[in-house]
């Protein structure tokens, strides 16, 4: 698949975008304090689509997402989303204060009214079967993360949007949880929009990979992307290797501690590491 | 029933209680405590020009309160200075303007004490009228904004993401607490409004595992404090509103004391 850059200057209330369109940025710039976050980016994601966006820390992945659902006013060009499509969202590093009692049954019908069955059926799929009435403040990093995906997918949302959902989740479950992503775009077929700083294991599953640095470096294809040389000149030389482990079946080396050896360069200390 | 002063208070005070709960919940969870003292300071010039314009002080306190919530927004959304300096700057400057007019009001006088500290022996019938319909028109409208206003407190990007219009409820929610400050103002006063919301929502924490049950359980803890305040400042002949919020002390204390006993052997850690 190729991916073409949008035309500007179209109808910006998503009324003209095509009918298996689910959310389109054209162009988008996002300014705080005189300084350009991201700016002329433009990210388009189809319904059965997953749609990953990689990028070091501070090249405004996030911003992006936010931009794109409206969470944060874009300062040029247009984000739409398709009118009366079901958004999923799992939001980045999510906490809940002490104060509130929540169980995990409770956080899956925050946003919307859910049968028992529904919430027992979601936490089986996400593997929390029978942790309904668990209170969230006792789950593990891992637990939470996949608490706030059964959140998110028992709304059966047209567009799921996840921003960095492996966080916290060591590496046999970051390969479920991406296998299960795949698996809800299969049942529900749904866009995916997906945030991550892993390029290992996320690329195998991925239709379209956005690199982006403040704007977007390249994309298209995982295998496009990792020719291309912008993508190698941001991620530095083992930016090639991490694709190739990719195309070898994620034959991926481990670190004594379990963790994979990350394969990219870029600066990792704010980020807890997987 | 009504007319002995002591079933009226009684009255008054589970009403205020009753509401309280829920609202001082929400208080908790979205740390504005320091938002809910603001608006409760900024009730005494309510007071005044309510006396001023020679309408019920409820109204009065009401109007100013809303006002005081929306000057918060707008300063928040153009200033650069931070939440709780704002807080600070119109607490204050409210709660000194409302005493430069009280006492301007050279024509009329103002028991002070009574709004400072509240004056539950002194409720009329009309006062619990107001109370209980205020009160249901209160809950009425938490019910209405409950599912939008928890979504926006768990997470405000989730919450707008999902379509649920958090502003929206967080404008409801400050005309909310502006209503029950005004009908709480005359059962504990001004400086001590804040504690009858915060203190038994506190109280009901560690008993309750979703939002909906520590509400509830929040209530009750505030209409216990109310009834033994009351029952205290009867005996002891103290202010019945310090002695209702010396009372939900009292309860919070209480319930520390019993999770601490109860959680011991149960590996679960004390986070107070």
């Amino acid at each position: 698949m190729e991916q073409s850059v949008q035309p500007l200057g179209a109808d910006p209330t998503g009324r003209l975008m095509k009918a298996d369109t689910l959310a389109q940025a054209r162009h988008i710039g996002v300014r705080r304090g005189g300084r350009w976050l991201i700016r002329h980016v433009d990210i388009t994601v189809r319904r059965g689509e997953i749609v990953t966006l990689i990028g070091p820390n501070g090249s405004g992945k996030s911003t992006c997402v936010k931009a794109l659902l409206g969470l944060v006013p874009v300062d040029e060009g247009h984000s739409s989303i398709a009118r009366d499509a079901r958004i999923g969202y799992v939001p980045q590093s999510l906490v809940i204060d002490w104060t509130l009692p929540l169980t995990v049954g409770r956080l899956l019908t925050l946003t919307a009214r859910h049968s028992g069955t529904d919430v027992e059926a979601a936490l089986q799929q996400v593997g929390m079967r029978g942790m309904s009435a668990a209170p969230v403040q006792s789950l593990s990093g891992g637990e939470f993360q996949r608490a706030l995906l059964a959140r998110a997918i028992i709304r059966e949302p047209d567009l799921l949007v996840l921003d960095e959902p492996v966080q916290g989740v060591d590496f046999t479950g970051q390969i479920a949880l991406y296998q299960l992503i795949r698996d809800i775009r299969e049942r529900l077929d749904c866009g995916v929009l997906l945030i991550s700083h892993d390029l290992h294991i996320v690329m195998a599953e991925t239709d379209t990979v956005v690199c982006l640095n403040g704007h977007v470096c390249c994309s298209g294809t995982p295998k496009l992307v990792a020719e291309d040389p912008e993508y190698r000149r941001l991620f530095g030389p083992q930016a090639a290797e991490a694709l190739a482990v990719y195309r070898h079946d994620h034959d991926h080396t481990h670190a004594d501690d379990g963790s994979i050896i990350s394969g990219h360069h870029h600066d990792h200390v704010a980020e807890p590491d997987a | 029933m009504l007319d002995d002063f002591f079933t009226r208070a009684m009255v008054a005070g589970i009403g205020v209680a009753l509401v309280a709960g829920p609202l001082g919940c929400f208080i908790i969870w979205r740390r504005m405590a320091y938002f809910g003292d603001t608006i409760a300071h900024s009730a005494l010039l309510g007071v005044a020009l309510a006396l001023l314009l020679d309408t019920h002080v409820m109204l009065g306190v009401f109007a100013v309160s809303v006002a005081v919530a929306l000057a918060l927004l707008g300063l928040q959304r153009f200033g650069a200075l931070s939440s709780d300096t704002l807080l600070g700057i119109l607490s204050h400057s409210a709660l000194a303007l409302g005493l430069v007019v009280v006492a301007l009001m050279t024509w009329i006088r103002v028991d002070l004490m009574a709004y400072l500290f509240g004056d539950i022996l002194a409720v009329s019938k009309l006062d619990i009228a107001l109370i209980y319909a205020g009160g249901v028109a209160v809950m009425a409208g938490l019910a209405v904004i409950w599912r939008p206003l928890l979504a926006a407190t768990a997470s405000p990007d989730l919450a707008h993401a999902e379509g649920l219009g958090p502003e929206r409820a967080n404008l409801a929610f400050m005309l909310l607490i502006a209503a029950v400050i005004a009908i709480t103002i005359k059962i504990v006063g001004i400086l001590l409004i804040t504690a009858l919301l915060i203190i038994p929502a506190a109280t009901a924490r560690r008993f309750c595992v979703t939002p909906e049950t520590m509400a509830v359980t929040a209530s009750l803890c505030g209409v216990v404090a109310v009834i033994a305040g009351l029952f205290g400042s009867l005996k002891l002949d103290t202010p019945s509103g310090p002695s209702i919020v010396a009372a939900a002390m009292a309860v919070f204390l209480l319930s520390l004391v019993v999770s601490v006993l109860v959680s011991r052997g149960a590996n679960a850690s004390s986070r107070w």
